[in-house]
């Protein structure tokens, strides 16, 4: 049967090759076709979040976890940015968006769920000696009023300050809560993520950028602000002025799988997952 | 219709089809991004740097000297280093270690730029923080990065370049006295002059059109850079940094950005092309 299959390939007149490559067409056509079955029988109910990237990872890992635990539910988590999970949830296209910002008054007719607090810390390089910064010094530093360590009372080095890309959640909730509608210095270096913000701010000791608490490692230290760090507690109490929270957002009233997972989410297992993944959690 | 026929058919249809997409790339990215020049007038748009999209300022002066500075830098250590491989492997080295040393050259052109960028933070980076000062993230390190990166394409368009000579002209050359390197200075040089100038072209756009390395290792600022230490962003790096989360304006911003960088490669293209074909 094979060895005949060869031999007709082995003709490779252009009729044989196109019938060939039809037949390969085909059988890609019917794989593909199979591919999804198991998708569709396998799990009754999906659900699809969508929204900022900052939610996203422990989005993910919720739905992992509760995706463990009822095998007919499959729930898909994408990013997109917060703006674009809330517009995707009004006009239908997700069941939850995920919001790392506060809804604006034009959005106020969705349903907003808070799900945890998220500090915004301020992060410098442990050898260096600041502890603690004013809110006003820290405005000025992003303002580029203040340029070098010397105005800060530490020995004159230039500071090297870093900041998110514009559109990032985690830069639009740093600009609303410090900067009081100042623009951020042109001359501040910009990296799209927490994670290269820590990689920079741990490799160089002039530096000084923010991230979310979560974050926060052994590598940096974070600085409190006037006077109170970013501590769990102070989170939880809004003792520190830098906490934004993180929103699930629905059309209306959640209803059947959407609202399992959210009740998931705000029950003591799932707000306990959010803690152990670096957030503060909602409700005790 | 023969067979024969057919088959020629699809396969100019299949060639088409890269012109295709082409257009449609060009196409989209004007449909996208001209709006934008339109709405905030040419001038505004390349004239100033005050880049705020979310805020309703689009200047891109700053990204389009820093693109240009970091390319020249890239030059600056590329072509040299380029050029002198080139000849080297083409006139020098035996024909042993022209077979190694070739395809070793074209393997560095293979290796992802995400490596480049990740060797430059983890290598070049500190070493410019500890001894030249400032961020470390750089214009400096961003030229650096791209000039190791163009090496390949520099290098092997140059060995082309200089082996298409006719050997005739070397043995020329030589018999009526020159030495080697005369021979080379003199005559080689010149005649594969067209092709090192197209060697040269096409690296520096690959370099203007990098994006992930010079993300990682330029720094992003959005100011006009003052020193070769000064954290600088190109335009690619523009693009690639907001388009996930742009919408509206914002967006159309990064298209127009797009516009900008298209029309300067293809200048370096058909620079390339009409050098080429001067000869």
């Amino acid at each position: 049967m094979l060895s005949r299959w060869c031999d007709s390939a082995n003709l490779t007149a252009p009729g044989h090759l196109l019938s060939l490559m039809g037949l390969v067409g085909g059988l890609i056509f019917l794989a593909a076709l199979g591919g999804c079955q198991p998708g569709k029988t396998g799990a009754q109910h999906s659900l699809v979040v969508a929204g900022s990237t900052s939610v996203q990872p422990f989005a993910e890992k919720l739905a992992e976890i509760y995706m463990q635990q009822h095998p007919q539910m499959r729930i898909d988590v994408q990013g997109g940015g917060s703006s674009a999970g809330i517009y995707a949830v009004s006009n239908g296209a997700c069941d939850l968006g995920a919001s790392s910002r506060e809804l604006v008054p034009a959005e106020k007719h969705l349903l907003e769920i808070p799900i945890a607090y998220d500090g915004i810390a301020v992060i410098v390089h442990p050898s260096n000696p600041l502890t603690n910064l004013r809110l006003e010094d820290l405005r000025a530093l992003f303002t580029g009023k203040i340029t070098d360590w010397r105005s800060l009372g530490l020995p004159p080095h230039s500071i090297h300050l870093i900041t998110r890309e514009e559109g990032s959640g985690t830069r639009e909730a740093f600009e609303s809560m410090v900067m009081a509608q100042q623009e951020i210095t042109p001359a501040a270096l910009v990296q799209d993520s927490n994670g290269s913000v820590r990689e920079i701010v741990a490799g160089d000791p002039h530096s000084l950028g923010y991230i979310s608490a979560g974050l926060v490692d052994h590598r940096v230290k974070a600085v409190a602000i006037d006077g109170i760090t970013p501590s769990r507690d102070n989170i939880k109490t809004h003792a520190y002025k830098l906490v934004r929270r993180f929103l699930l957002v629905a059309r209306m009233t959640p209803g059947g799988p959407a609202k399992e997972f959210v009740d998931f989410v705000l029950s003591a297992p799932g707000q306990s997952l959010l803690e152990a993944e670096g957030l503060v959690g909602m409700v005790e | 219709m023969g067979r024969g026929k057919f088959v020629e058919r699809v396969l100019f249809f299949l060639a088409l089809s890269s012109i295709g997409s082409l257009a449609l790339i060009t196409f989209f990215i004007f449909l996208e991004g001209l709006p934008l020049i339109l709405h905030t007038g040419l001038k505004d748009f390349v004239a100033s740097s005050h880049w705020a999209p979310t805020k309703g300022h689009f200047g891109i002066l700053a990204m389009i000297v820093s693109s240009i500075l970091v390319t020249l830098g890239a030059m600056v250590l590329g072509v040299p280093l380029g050029l002198a491989g080139a000849i080297t492997l083409a006139e020098f080295s035996p024909e042993r270690l022209k077979r190694i040393l070739k395809p070793t050259l074209e393997l560095l052109a293979g290796i992802p730029s995400v490596v480049y960028g990740f060797l430059g933070v983890i290598w070049l980076v500190p070493l410019i923080r500890i001894y030249l000062g400032g961020p470390g993230l750089s214009l400096l390190a961003g030229s650096l990065i791209l000039g190791i990166m163009i090496l390949p394409t520099v290098i092997s368009i140059s060995i082309d370049a200089l082996t298409a000579v006719p050997q005739l002209y070397r043995e020329g050359s030589i018999a009526l006295g020159a030495t080697r390197w005369q021979t080379v200075r003199r005559v080689v040089l010149p005649a594969a002059s067209s092709g090192i100038i197209t060697a040269i072209i096409l690296g520096m756009g690959r370099a203007v059109g990098e994006t992930m390395a010079v993300i990682m290792v330029a720094g992003n600022a959005l100011k006009l850079p003052t020193s070769v230490l000064a954290p600088v962003r190109t335009l690619t790096s523009n693009i690639a940094l907001e388009l996930g989360y742009a919408a509206g304006r914002h967006r159309e911003a990064l298209f127009a950005t797009g516009i900008v960088l298209f029309v300067i490669i293809m200048i370096l293209n058909l620079s390339a092309t009409l050098i080429t074909r001067r000869r």
